[in-house]
């Protein structure tokens, strides 16, 4: 009965004529919280941006809840990494959340009061409802990082996509935000977090998408967790990879 | 008060006085975007741009408000085109454009041998204000606090988070673009207030000094009209008093305010965080 909740099919995305990923098929069924890992330049957060159709691709298939992204936009919530973001906007905690209400607004219609709440109840459910009068810049990183998951929440997405979360992150809000997204995943949401490196992999996610332009490996994060997989992968950047705990 | 005075009195001064208010307005509304957006060169760019359009409405006997919003978008457009399809960027593009179409605009108005226009499109010359370019000016007025009412929720999240804005389906570009016409509207109104040369002061000077005042958008916009609309009183006030080019009185009140709120502003003043470090110090001794 459950769709698929994003299937690809021979995805070629490039910049210029330079290829950024070649070939990726791969579906996700809902329910998971899959990282996308690979090392720098391995087109993780294209892959990303051509799953919400922020970018042209070159030729290949994408389906998001069986549909064309086009059409379940507003079931998607994108949270994009912390250093895209202005911190010193002059927007405090409550109404950054509140943007997330925005989507399922119709044109010309502010949040009232109704909105307010669901934000302010996304905003407790990252435990970060008495900062909610600051600004945003105030905040640690991994508190800021709470309050545009608690966005994401509020936009009561079905997919959710996460650029770099746990960077720069203090430990009390890892574990708060990986507790959330399992909370959605046992909803029946599915979370993609893009991720830097192998260390607790284990602890955040339950399926891996090794990328390296290619796709290297996907499946069960033990499966994919396997020396050799992860050399294709990083190649020289095996020994490094190491130091990290793999 | 022999201003208030010769306002009561004057017919000419009241039209300068409603036209600067309005300016003050619209310029410290539209400014926050701008400034927010990281586009005070945009500002700059677009206010010369419109010079062309300008001459060239002279020249075919229409009213320059058409003329400027077409050169204005135009060079917004192709500001955007080479910057986005090649290596070049955003602020160098701004740069090649913006100089281009101001150069062109110079050309024509010589050739239409009419240099005082020139001169008064450039400083600007509040008091000759005509009844017809006041109402141009209120009725743009009209129009840009309309749009950024209505828009508001999408201007907000495009300049907050474009990607978030995109995401979720915002045609993010086509409300750029949007924001460009409106910027370019503002600019033609402030024409005879502040000139071309000064609009960019009173685009961001207004609302760069509001940003030091609050963290919220709201608050930013409403300062900043406030204060627009304080220098513009205040410099009319000058150039009238003193026989001085309004443009010039109206930016240097501006800027006084500025100056004002970089010092003493409650939160992000230097005074008062000069004022946290010491005591800071203090308390480790």
């Amino acid at each position: 009965m459950e769709k698929t909740a994003i299937s690809i099919k021979d995805l070629h995305v490039s910049y210029y004529g330079n290829e950024a990923l070649n070939g990726v098929s791969l579906s996700v069924q809902p329910g998971n919280v899959v990282g996308i890992i690979g090392p720098n330049g391995a087109g993780k957060s294209t892959l990303i941006k051509a799953l919400l159709n922020l970018i042209p691709k070159d030729k290949g298939d994408i389906k998001v809840l069986g549909k064309a992204v086009k059409e379940v936009r507003k079931k998607i919530a994108y949270v994009p990494q912390r250093n895209d973001i202005d911190w010193d906007f002059p927007i405090t905690v409550l109404d950054a959340v509140l943007l997330g209400t925005y989507p399922n607004l119709p044109i010309f219609r502010r949040p009232k009061k109704k909105e307010k709440e669901w934000a302010l109840e996304c905003l407790q459910r990252v435990g970060m409802e008495e900062f909610k009068k600051r600004q945003i810049g105030e905040l640690s990183g991994g508190q800021q990082q709470r309050v545009f998951l608690a966005r994401a929440l509020a936009q009561k997405a079905e997919l959710f996509f996460l650029d770099e979360p746990f960077v720069g992150v203090d430990v009390s809000s890892e574990e708060m935000i990986v507790k959330v997204l399992k909370d959605l995943c046992c909803q029946g949401k599915t979370v993609i977090v893009v991720h830097h490196d192998l260390s607790k992999a284990n602890d955040y996610f339950n399926q891996l998408i090794l990328l390296n332009k290619e796709l290297i490996s996907f499946g069960e994060v033990n499966e994919v967790i396997q020396s050799e997989i992860i050399e294709r992968a990083y190649k020289g950047q095996f020994a490094f990879m190491k130091e990290m705990g793999v | 008060m022999a201003f208030i005075e010769a306002i009561m009195q004057y017919g000419f001064l009241q039209k300068a006085l409603l036209t600067s208010i309005m300016v003050g307005i619209i310029c410290g509304v539209i400014g926050c975007f701008i400034i927010l957006r990281g586009m005070a060169l945009m500002g700059d760019a677009i206010s010369h741009a419109v010079l062309p359009g300008v001459a060239i409405s002279y020249m075919l006997g229409i009213n320059f408000f058409f003329g400027a919003v077409f050169t204005g978008v135009v060079t917004a457009i192709a500001i955007g085109f080479v910057s986005q399809n090649s290596r070049i960027k955003h602020d160098t593009s701004i740069g090649i454009m913006f100089t281009a179409a101001f150069a062109a605009g110079i050309i024509i108005i010589t050739l239409l041998k009419s240099s005082t226009d020139l001169y008064h499109i450039l400083f600007g010359n509040v008091l000759a204000v005509r009844s017809s370019d006041m109402w141009i000016t209120l009725a743009i007025g009209v129009v840009v606090l309309a749009a950024v009412y209505l828009f508001y929720k999408e201007l907000l999240i495009t300049s907050f988070d474009e990607t978030m804005g995109a995401a979720y389906g915002l045609p993010v570009r086509l409300i750029h673009y949007f924001l460009m016409t409106l910027l370019t509207m503002v600019t033609v109104a402030s024409l005879q207030t502040v000139g071309i040369v000064l609009v960019v002061a009173m685009l961001i000077t207004p609302a760069a000094a509001a940003y030091l005042l609050t963290d919220r958008l709201w608050i930013m916009i409403f300062l900043a009209s406030a204060i627009g609309l304080i220098s513009s009183i205040v410099g009319l006030y000058f150039s009238f008093t003193y026989n001085l080019a309004s443009g010039a009185t109206i930016v240097i009140s501006a800027t006084a305010i500025f100056v004002l709120v970089f010092l003493f502003s409650p939160k992000h003043g230097l005074l008062w965080k000069m004022l946290k470090v010491k005591k800071k110090r203090a308390s480790l001794i």
